[in-house]
């Protein structure tokens, strides 16, 4: 695990200081600098020094005194930036994991079971456009849709984009999120319902799904004891890993679409500025969701399969 | 495949045949292979259509440009009449075959056409960075699983580091890094706004989501009794992997190939969108929705229609995929899923 992220680290510091080619004091300095300015820039953001160096000073600042401060905006510290946009982020994941969670699994088991002949393909091709939407177009469709003419009328509740804090006015918070929220889930709805689906129709393959049948059980109990069980198991790795990577930035385009100050548009932002120390702590932040989500996976694996437990 | 057959295996078809016979039965490859090739031809005719259908470059900002449309001579970008009356609207679709069908953008390009080109990057990316994902991928999970050992768990390690590292963050990471500057490796120099740079970066996010799997079934490969037999008969290494391991693995790669296709255009799109992909003066269907934005209350058509394409194309790609992988899994075929 520490590993991992050591390794992370440096390979975001090496893409921004070491790849041939990129000047950083030229990016600081900004277009057309003279040579003084750069020398004058490399000075004061340390550029002189040696990568080594100038890693493990930064390491320093940002997780033993924890006082990195941002590149742009000279003096300010990076971290609290994070903290307040961490807020933001876990609000739009979390409300969008549980719509997709139901949606995914509801229709997953109903598209691998139902004995209607219309279900599975409706089913199946809800899915397939679900991953195929770009999340970012969708959610300016959805803008269009309740910010601009029909706002008048039918979507009239509809706040203006932006998000409210949940401890500032609950109700609000509700509103601003539900759009983005349904934008989000509605791509991972679709890879859900796909997933389970084929998970469920594998497990019914197996052997011990005919053992259950000769000794009488019905399906239902089949269905919903044996198969969606062994089949959750896949999902809830999956959701891990998802849920680790939103959190971690991966909202990015909704964030940005729907003008929310998380985590994702906070690293885009520090990205586009080539504020390294930002970029340093959010990436540091979102590999740290990541696998830490890994870890969490691991541990309900052995909860979920008692295989796993024995052995 | 073909190992678990039985020893009448020299009177039935080869597993491709029967694979590609399962697929031409399916409804759904004819489906999303007709929209895919209907999508093909607009991209290829883009030049066609530009000069000769609509007259226009739809590189070039045109901002006193005139046309008629039935016969009333209309500004290409009038000034607005909504609103505060300030800054201009593009003109909107025409309806009618010719110059500006689906309207301008705002800097008077007419957009139908600026969606054939665009077509043209977008899939061109997307199919390229497809095949530099699967080919390294497949590189890496031969290596790694036929070698086993030091080699294999250097390599291992090195894709689980990319693995923890969000694709988008390291997409965009890598975008912002080299599209000011261009990749310079050695004697390769890939400039600024080159579409090489996009190919590339796509290409190497996804490699440990295909690179992983491969991995894992080359391992379980090499401890089967055929390689066993192949490498206690002397046989080359060359020969193990091409003749007796490639050949198992290849389905799964095939299954790949559609479905990282979608994948890698929506990627592109996403990072077009965020004006870090494709650059100006070239389009894609990414940046025409990045130009659309501005315009999204007026001229709605200029992001809705691009996205749409995408919709459509990604849609009918992972439709494809799936036809293949039921037609290459003879499991599926047993049960008689379609």
């Amino acid at each position: 695990m520490f590993f991992v992220l050591f390794s992370i680290s440096v390979l975001v510091f090496l893409i921004f200081f070491a790849t041939p080619g990129v000047d950083p004091a030229a990016r600081i300095a900004g277009r057309n600098a003279d040579q003084l300015t750069l020398q004058q820039v490399r000075a004061s953001f340390e550029l002189d020094k040696p990568i080594p160096m100038r890693y493990l000073s930064m390491m320093n600042h940002l997780f033993v005194s924890q006082d990195l401060t941002s590149y742009v905006n000279r003096g300010a510290k990076v971290l609290p930036q994070l903290t307040q946009a961490i807020p933001a982020t876990l609000s739009l994941v979390f409300g969008a994991a549980i719509i997709w969670l139901l949606v995914g699994i509801f229709m997953g088991i109903a598209a691998a079971s139902s004995k209607r002949k219309w279900m599975d393909p409706t089913i199946s091709f809800l899915g397939i456009v679900g991953i195929s939407l770009p999340v970012y177009w969708l959610g300016e469709v959805v803008n269009l849709i309740t910010q601009s003419k029909l706002h008048n009328s039918v979507f009239r509740w509809v706040p203006p984009l932006g998000y409210v804090p949940l401890t500032q006015n609950p109700w609000q918070w509700f509103l601003h999120l539900i759009f983005p929220w349904l934008t989000l889930a509605l791509l991972y709805a679709g890879i859900y319902i796909r997933v389970l689906r084929s998970e469920i129709l594998t497990v019914m393959r197996e052997d011990y799904i005919k053992t259950e049948r000769a000794k009488g059980a019905g399906e239902k109990r089949i269905l919903y004891k044996h198969a969606t069980r062994m089949s959750l198991i896949t999902i809830v790795s999956l959701f891990g890993l998802d849920f680790g990577a939103l959190v971690g930035g991966s909202a990015l385009l909704t964030e940005v679409v729907f003008g929310i100050q998380g985590v994702g548009k906070l690293t885009f932002s520090a990205l586009q500025n080539f504020d390294l120390p930002l970029i340093m702590a959010t990436v540091m932040y979102a590999s740290f969701f990541v696998v830490l989500a890994n870890a969490v996976v691991d541990i309900l694996y052995a909860v979920l399969d008692p295989r796993v437990r024995r052995v | 495949m073909s190992i678990n057959e039985p020893a009448s295996v020299t009177l039935s078809e080869s597993p491709g045949k029967i694979a590609l016979r399962t697929l031409a039965r399916d409804r759904r490859s004819w489906i999303s292979l007709s929209i895919l090739g209907v999508i093909l031809l607009l991209a290829l005719i883009a030049p066609f259509y530009a000069s000769s259908i609509a007259h226009t470059d739809p590189f070039k900002s045109t901002l006193n440009a005139t046309i008629s449309v039935g016969g009333v001579t209309r500004q290409v970008l009038e000034p607005s009449t909504e609103g505060l009356g300030l800054g201009i609207t593009p003109i909107g679709p025409t309806g009618r075959p010719g110059a500006y069908l689906l309207g301008a953008d705002n800097q008077g390009r007419d957009v139908a056409a600026r969606l054939l080109y665009g077509a043209r990057n977008t899939l061109f990316i997307g199919a390229s960075a497809a095949l530099v994902t699967i080919l390294l991928s497949l590189l890496i999970g031969l290596i790694a699983g036929y070698r086993r050992g030091f080699v294999d768990s250097v390599l291992s390690r090195l894709l689980d580091v990319i693995w923890a590292f969000p694709v988008y963050l390291l997409s965009i990471s890598l975008s912002v890094v080299l599209l000011t500057s261009g990749l310079s490796l050695g004697f390769i120099h890939v400039g600024p706004g080159s579409i090489a740079l996009p190919i590339f970066i796509i290409g190497i996010v996804y490699i440990p989501y295909v690179a992983r799997p491969i991995r894992g079934q080359v391992l379980a490969l090499r401890e089967r009794e055929f390689v066993r037999a192949a490498v206690g008969s002397g046989a080359k290494h060359s020969t193990i992997i091409f003749r007796e391991i490639l050949p198992n693995v290849l389905p799964s790669v095939l299954v790949f190939i559609p479905i990282m296709f979608a994948l890698a255009m929506l990627t592109e799109s996403a990072l077009s969108f965020l004006s870090i992909g494709v650059q100006p003066p070239q389009a894609s269907w990414g940046t025409i929705i990045n130009d659309g934005l501005g315009l999204l209350y007026t001229r709605p058509v200029v992001a809705l229609a691009p996205g749409l394409l995408i919709v459509l194309t990604a849609a009918s790609l992972n439709l494809f995929g799936d036809a293949v992988r039921d037609g290459l899994d003879p499991k599926t075929r047993a049960r008689g899923d379609s």
